[in-house]
């Protein structure tokens, strides 16, 4: 039995190793840009950041809270075209857009999930499924609003703190910037009463339930919040690629995202992030198959599935991670 | 023109239950939503064509060999991508990526070998139509109707009252039990998606040539209805993929009729929601209770 003098010195060796790993991770992302590579490689770091926040938030819904969404892509869209329309019609700065696209995009999957998050398993995945099939296709025939299939051209670059955001490098800094409040908010959320809540749904709804988890509530929790995320993302890519058409938000999208999920790792945060960094480059480093490109994609994704079903980092938990949980469990014996 | 939309919207309906069916049988046993199946669709277009034009073989000989060797492909499917991954016990999601990576395979696949271009399906069956007062029926949708009605008819006594039927059934109840009862469930899984894929390549053929073209990408869009239609219907329930079908047929063709073309699509996913809404399991699906 250890004295909680001695406890707390261990508790206070594990937290100072932790802060020593974020802040050479932190530090390593942000010599990045000072690698000088070029534009075409600088391009693909950005989008990966996009699809590592899209990736999180699916994540908390799918991996997490275990309630399958195949229409991620339509949280996206809100939030891109959200945002594009703000800034064209009121000329709005980006400081301003992206919470409001955000918020939209929570709005929509509030209203969304209050009558669908019921349902389970096929039949919530067909209705995200054709709830995002039907915000594509009201974007591409809303002329008015959306342009239709012309798209929405010359949307502004973004503008922080009087800095204007226009080279790569730029763009760098700011998508870290939102993934790293993205992984904050989601890792408080998953460690804390909510996302217990969450994990419990997952692992067991009914034993949940009768453990007096509101389980409609909690899904419909954690569907906004991950559609906030997803707002979020889609309104940076507005402002990064400055046009967008409703080709970039089809089922190809959402399922991409979803693969990114699985392929790394449901229930895991890092595995978000590395399926994310791998399937953005995936079909990059291809590109040497031309044609047969696309065929190794599939061949690769139906190969890998078998080898590791659970995903790369799936069931995997940190060594610093365990030995805090060690720690948890030294005090619970006490 | 109402009657004329209806029966436009039946003949379409009766070709996404031939290819909901496929779903529903698949998820019925596994509780797996097999994204392949629209891309096995496009396939079987794909090659029934093929051996039409490039080896000259009449419609018939090359229609029954393209659902021979597309149910050959449905079970090299399962055999290859979905075995192992139910022998290690893998989360549903998993084989659910499994086969959309079969799909982002065949559909490039059949980009590569046959262009992506749409191609003209020839129109094997002219066969003229009945005008009637104010609308017409053309003998192909009767042909197409016809060949829906009797392959469902077949496959409800299929199920019903043979021998293999009954071990389909009672692998869809319950897999391990019906294990501990000596029925051999991966036959039962082979034999089901071989029957998905067959059905599958009867209906894109004959989609093919109602609208007399096909493209590597038609599976994607009929793929997901056939999905919506198996699920409206209430997913694993045979009779419930053929209303399914029928009704976003029927409900589709209507509203691009009469509302806007360009909502189409939109309109049988909104159907869909609003359904399930009212009746969470789908029209004909019945509750599980889950037993703790």
């Amino acid at each position: 039995m250890e004295t909680t003098v001695e406890h707390v010195n261990k508790k206070k060796k594990i937290i100072k190793r932790r802060s020593m790993i974020y802040v050479g991770v932190l530090a390593g992302l942000l010599i990045i840009p000072l690698l000088s590579l070029n534009n075409f490689t600088m391009r693909m770091v950005i989008m990966a950041g996009t699809y590592m926040i899209l990736a999180m938030s699916l994540n908390l819904i799918t991996g997490y809270t275990g309630q399958l969404s195949l229409g991620h892509a339509a949280f996206y869209a809100i939030g891109a075209y959200t945002s594009a329309i703000l800034s064209m019609r009121f000329g709005w700065s980006f400081l301003i857009t992206a919470p409001a696209a955000a918020l939209m995009a929570a709005l929509v999957a509030l209203l969304l999930g209050i009558p669908t998050l019921k349902l389970q398993g096929a039949y919530l995945a067909i209705v995200t499924l054709g709830f995002s099939e039907i915000v594509r296709i009201v974007a591409l025939n809303w002329m008015g609003l959306t342009r239709g299939p012309m798209g929405i051209p010359g949307i502004a670059r973004p503008e922080v703190l009087g800095y204007r955001i226009a080279s790569n490098t730029q763009y760098y800094y700011l998508i870290l910037a939102l993934v790293i409040i993205t992984y904050m908010s989601l890792y408080r959320i998953i460690n804390s009463r909510l996302g217990r809540a969450f994990i419990a749904i997952r692992e067991d709804d009914l034993a949940a339930q009768s453990m007096g988890v509101d389980i409609l509530k909690y899904k419909i929790l954690s569907f906004t919040i991950a559609a906030f995320f997803a707002g979020l993302a889609g309104s940076f890519y507005a402002h990064y690629v400055t046009y967008i058409d409703p080709q970039s938000f089809t089922f190809n999208e959402s399922i991409q995202v979803l693969s990114m999920v699985v392929l790394g790792g449901m229930g895991s945060m890092p595995g978000a992030i590395i399926g994310s960094v791998i399937l953005t480059w995936a079909p990059e480093m291809l590109r040497f198959l031309e044609d047969y490109r696309m065929i190794m994609y599939g061949a690769i994704l139906i190969v890998m599935m078998p080898i590791r079903p659970q995903g790369i980092l799936g069931g995997i938990r940190f060594k610093l991670d365990k030995e805090e949980e060690n720690q948890h469990e030294a005090v619970g014996s006490e | 023109m109402f009657f004329q939309q209806i029966i436009n919207g039946i003949t379409l309906g009766s070709i996404y239950a031939l290819t909901a069916v496929g779903y529903t049988m698949v998820f019925g046993i596994l509780e797996l939503v097999n994204f392949s199946h629209g891309s096995v669709y496009m396939f079987g277009a794909f090659l029934c064509l093929t051996l039409m034009t490039a080896l000259g073989l009449g419609f018939f000989p090359a229609f029954i060999i393209s659902i021979v060797i597309t149910g050959m492909l449905g079970i090299v499917i399962d055999r290859l991508a979905l075995l192992p991954l139910r022998r290690k016990n893998a989360p549903k999601v998993a084989s659910l990526i499994s086969t959309i990576g079969i799909s982002i395979f065949l559909q490039n696949l059949v980009m590569v070998m046959w262009g992506s271009e749409t191609k003209n399906f020839p129109l094997a069956l002219n066969l003229g139509h009945i005008q009637f007062n104010s609308f017409r029926i053309s003998y192909l949708q009767m042909i197409i109707l016809l060949t829906s009605l009797i392959l469902m008819m077949g496959l409800t006594l299929l199920v019903k009252k043979t021998k293999i039927g009954k071990a389909m059934r009672a692998t869809a109840q319950n897999m391990e039990a019906a294990k501990l009862m000596g029925i051999n469930v991966n036959l039962i899984i082979t034999f089901t998606f071989f029957l998905g894929a067959a059905l599958a390549t009867v209906a894109g053929v004959m989609v093919g040539m109602y609208y007399q073209s096909v493209d590597p990408m038609m599976g994607f869009m009929a793929g997901l209805k056939a999905f919506a239609a198996a699920v409206l219907g209430g997913i694993g329930v045979l009779p419930g993929a053929i209303l399914g079908g029928l009704i976003i047929g029927v409900s589709e063709t209507l509203a691009a009729g009469y509302i806007h073309s360009g909502y189409r699509d939109a309109i049988a996913f909104a159907i869909l929601i609003a359904v399930l809404l009212i009746k969470p399991t789908g029209l004909l699906g019945q509750k599980v209770q889950k037993k703790v």
